[in-house]
């Protein structure tokens, strides 16, 4: 089949980007879409025209490195699938495919379709985490864990962190992300320690990285490509608020005597 | 160049314990006083930053992707083992140790991996305490599945996405460290070169792939956990990004290459679609505990699978290894897989490929079941392929996944360039010519948590430190270099692509040096890799600029390394005459067609010493002891 693309294509961070055409001829259907624009991209380099920059790595749809939209919708819209498992037997001979950056303010672009994610790993490094270091475990099974929370703390945990929820999301914001790591700790025992504190901590690093708030709009869990379900805002929602309510400045500890 | 593996002393059980006993210590108000690099932040680099952030040192990790949450550790899908001996059902430390040296062809130094199978547990116990939500039983313990190569269950998992989750508590772990400033995270910014001063590793070159910069790192010790080179076959199941350049680098700096032909090409995967394809998937190996491998009795069958009835169906593995069945070893199951597509019985396009059917464990436990234990895995399969597993036979393919080869390092995990650790796949260490399944996530935790927090302690306090920093010559030198070579990549301006040049090195290695391998091919293949790497630096088009985000610049540094490395590689399998694991010539085979070993000759590892480019590098061995578990035939029937 033959296509047609209109890619964003920037520079760099500074300069503006624009909307460029470019034809995709004998496209076979058994390609992945990334497979597709590699092609693409091997033509520009022959022509001397810099290739479309675009992330990626273990294309399996597990790293979470790849995502764009494609006509509009975060990694095109097929359920559970990322850009990069998604296959071009979905397309058809003539389509006109528009192919854009997550937008965002919290997430910059960097080049093309790369934009900087590193709002996310911040949010984790806020508490998105049990504080234990290493060599000081007990045995694994001397702590049971029903079954059931452990699917759910699966369920959670299963974000890939690649963004669609947030490029999905008309407030751009990242509750789907920050709710489901808050979700798999809060589902388990080893969490609860620390669950109020990383509850505050990580909820106002989002806020901090500029993501909008969320208003219960869905489009993250219907794009998502690991299907985290937005129960997992709910959570976060809980958590925090009690957190909230509980929060007390920390007293100075005085010493004995 | 000297090989000394440094092993203990004493029964094997205790020389763990003694090497703890006997190695220094840092004192904890002098461990923020040394600088240490670590990269690569997958399950070895992550676990071993973070791990070190905590003890106390100064951590920098760096790696290409653009989190340390991307590194390729995320794509393991079936488990990890650890002897945990939940099932009671006759595993021990000894088990695992005895399968990994034994599923390894007895290539493998016994200390490792002995020490590898007795902190396996403490690895469990650790993953559970971060949060990592493995399978559980209803009663709230952990589950464990079997795998590949053991008669035992105890390979641990969260659901298919094992390698995931592991990973991600590394990585947590790792942020932790970042939010309490013990470690400062450079992602995306990839190695260039290692800088040796005095004969000792003491800082790197890397580029920072946004604004091309690049820059000097001191540091007191280097940490490489930068995974394995499998891409030099272009088509593999490795990420697009894994690479060889930090390790080959470090080797054109004295580190010795060690057994780099071993490779391991995975029994499971999708077969390949058409010429375009970048990559090939993996299925996990933990899909052959429920599926029955089959392929037509009859040469050039092309009835659907629907139509083959019982009688005409040959179940090879079962056949062939009836005690291990379906679960034999991945190279066992790989070369069989190779030997029926060759005599003309393989399925789907080409006749590459064979059938992993679950009709029968369908039948037998119900879709429910078969969806709890592979659901995930069979939405993959028929996201790509657009077929549905649950009605038709999946076709699968071996491809190559795992390289068991890497940079030479003794029991302390250090190379032959002191200050300079190599851990994970990155290394050559515990897996002899092949890999056992379930093991790989095991040996990069063992090392990043649990070997290389007490070998790097020890060789700090062991050593005296002079004050260098970025103006050192030896430095100055290595960045000048690094910044001339990707000037000369741009300068050329040929009318190649980096790609057409790396799928042309991949095909040659997967002809000539991929599941069987003669001396005749490995010969041509040698002389023709150098060929091309010559017409490389010709006419190879990168486009462009230095000082900008450049995806093809990037590559064409990582395919540069690999049409040397692809040489050594074909050297190495040439001189090592005889078979073993994955490492399989055609001269050397039993009569029933299975790896005929040569102890008497080839019980070393090789360790390959660069000597300069377009030199000959010099072959050094590391004889191997075996004092436990004696090498016989590997017998899986």
């Amino acid at each position: 089949m033959n296509l047609t693309l209109h890619v964003w294509r920037q520079k760099d961070v500074a300069t503006p980007g624009q909307m460029v055409r470019y034809d995709a001829p004998n496209v076979s259907e058994h390609m992945s879409f990334l497979e597709m624009l590699d092609v693409v991209n091997e033509g520009l380099i022959l022509k001397g025209d810099e290739p479309i920059a675009f992330e990626h790595d273990c294309r399996e749809g597990i790293c979470g490195s790849c995502g764009f939209m494609i006509n509009g919708i975060a990694h095109g819209g097929f359920k559970n699938t990322t850009v990069c498992q998604l296959h071009m037997r979905h397309f058809e001979d003539g389509d006109e495919v528009f192919i854009e950056p997550w937008r965002a303010t919290a997430f910059p672009v960097m080049k093309d379709l790369i934009v900087d994610r590193s709002a996310f790993d911040r949010i984790i490094a806020s508490g998105g985490y049990v504080s234990v270091s290493t060599g000081s475990a007990p045995d694994g099974n001397a702590l049971p864990i029903r079954k059931q929370d452990s699917d759910l703390a699966m369920d959670a945990a299963a974000c890939i962190g690649c963004g669609a929820c947030v490029a999905s999301c008309p407030n751009a914001a990242a509750a789907l992300f920050t709710g489901a790591k808050i979700s798999h700790l809060a589902h388990l025992p080893q969490g609860q320690p620390e669950r109020k504190e990383r509850s505050l901590r990580m909820v106002r690093q989002m806020n901090a990285e500029l993501f909008g708030n969320c208003t219960n709009i869905g489009e993250c869990e219907a794009t998502c490509p690991k299907g985290i379900p937005i129960e997992v805002i709910a959570s976060m929602n809980g958590d925090f608020l009690a957190a909230s309510w509980q929060e007390r400045p920390p007293v100075e500890i005085a010493g004995a005597g | 160049m000297n090989l000394n593996a440094r092993i203990p002393s004493g029964p094997i059980e205790q020389r763990w314990d003694k090497a703890r006993f006997d190695l220094k210590l840092v004192n904890p108000a002098n461990k923020r006083k040394y600088n240490v690099i670590v990269v690569g932040s997958g399950l070895a680099g992550g676990s071993a930053a973070a791990t070190l952030g905590e003890l106390g040192y100064n951590v920098k990790c760096f790696c290409f992707q653009d989190s340390p949450r991307r590194a390729h550790s995320i794509a393991a899908q079936g488990g990890i083992n650890a002897a945990k001996n939940y099932q009671n059902d006759g595993d021990s430390v000894y088990r695992l140790f005895y399968d990994t040296v034994k599923g390894g062809d007895f290539r493998a130094r016994e200390s490792n991996v002995y020490r590898l199978a007795q902190v396996s547990v403490s690895i469990i116990d650790q993953c559970v305490a971060q949060g990592v939500p493995f399978a559980r039983e209803y009663g709230g313990l952990l589950a464990n599945r079997s795998f590949g190569g053991a008669q035992v269950s105890r390979t641990f998992y969260a659901r298919g996405q094992t390698g995931q989750q592991l990973l991600l508590g590394a990585y947590q772990a790792l942020e932790r460290q970042i939010d309490a400033g013990k470690v400062k995270m450079l992602p995306r910014t990839e190695m260039l070169d290692l800088i040796v001063i005095d004969g000792k590793a003491r800082g790197i070159v890397a580029r920072n792939l946004v604004t091309g910069r690049i820059d000097v790192h001191m540091a007191d010790a280097v940490v490489l956990a930068t995974g394995g080179y499998g891409n030099v076959f272009y088509l593999s199941t490795n990420a697009k990004g894994s690479n060889t350049t930090a390790i080959w680098r470090a080797y054109k700096r004295g580190a010795a290459f060690g057994n780099p032909c071993y490779t391991q090409i995975h029994p499971t995967c999708i077969p390949q679609s058409g010429d375009y394809q970048s990559k090939l998937t993996l299925m996990s190996e933990s899909l052959r505990n429920d599926g029955r491998i089959w392929v037509p009795l009859k040469q050039g069958d092309t009835r659907t699978a629907a139509q083959i009835p019982e009688s005409e169906r040959d179940y090879y593995l079962e056949r062939m290894y009836p005690s291990f069945g379906n679960l034999s070893p991945r190279d066992i199951a790989s070369r069989a897989a190779k030997r029926v597509c060759d005599e003309g019985r393989g399925v789907g396009p080409g006749g590459l490929g064979v059938y992993l059917d679950f009709s029968d464990a369908i039948r037998r436990l119900g879709q429910k079941t078969i969806a709890e234990r592979y659901g995930n895995l069979f939405e993959i399969y028929e996201r790509i392929t657009g077929e549905d597993p649950y009605t038709l036979p999946m076709r699968i393919y071996p491809a190559v996944h795992y390289t068991m080869g890497g940079l030479w390092v003794d029991y302390h995990l250090m190379s032959t360039v002191p200050g300079l650790f190599v851990l994970g796949e990155a290394n050559f260490s515990d897996h002899g010519a092949n890999r056992l399944g379930a093991s790989a996530l095991m040996q990069g935790l063992s090392d990043g948590y649990f070997v290389i927090p007490y070998t790097l302690g020890n060789y700090l306090a062991s050593e005296k430190f002079a004050k260098v920093d970025e103006t050192h010559p030896e430095a100055v030198a290595a960045l000048a270099q690094t910044q001339s070579m990707t000037k000369q990549l741009l300068a050329i301006k040929g009318k190649r692509t980096v790609s057409s040049f790396h799928r042309e090195l991949g095909k040659l290695m997967w002809d000539f040096c991929g599941m069987a391998r003669n001396a005749k091919g490995l010969e041509q293949a040698a002389d023709k890799i150098a060929g091309l790497r010559e017409e490389f630096w010709k006419n190879v088009n990168v486009s462009g600029e230095a000082g900008d985000l450049n995806q093809n610049l990037e590559s064409a540094g990582r395919v540069a390394d690999f049409l040397e490395l692809g040489e050594l590689m074909c050297h190495d399998a040439r001189v090592r005459e005889e078979s073993c694991g994955g490492h399989f010539r055609e001269e050397y085979q039993t009569s029933d067609g299975e790896a005929q070993r040569n102890d008497d000759s080839f019980s070393h590892v090789a360790a390959w010493e660069y000597q300069g480019p377009n030199q000959k590098p010099v072959r050094h061995q590391e004889e191997l002891q075996f004092e436990y578990v004696k090498p016989v035939q590997r017998s899986y029937k």
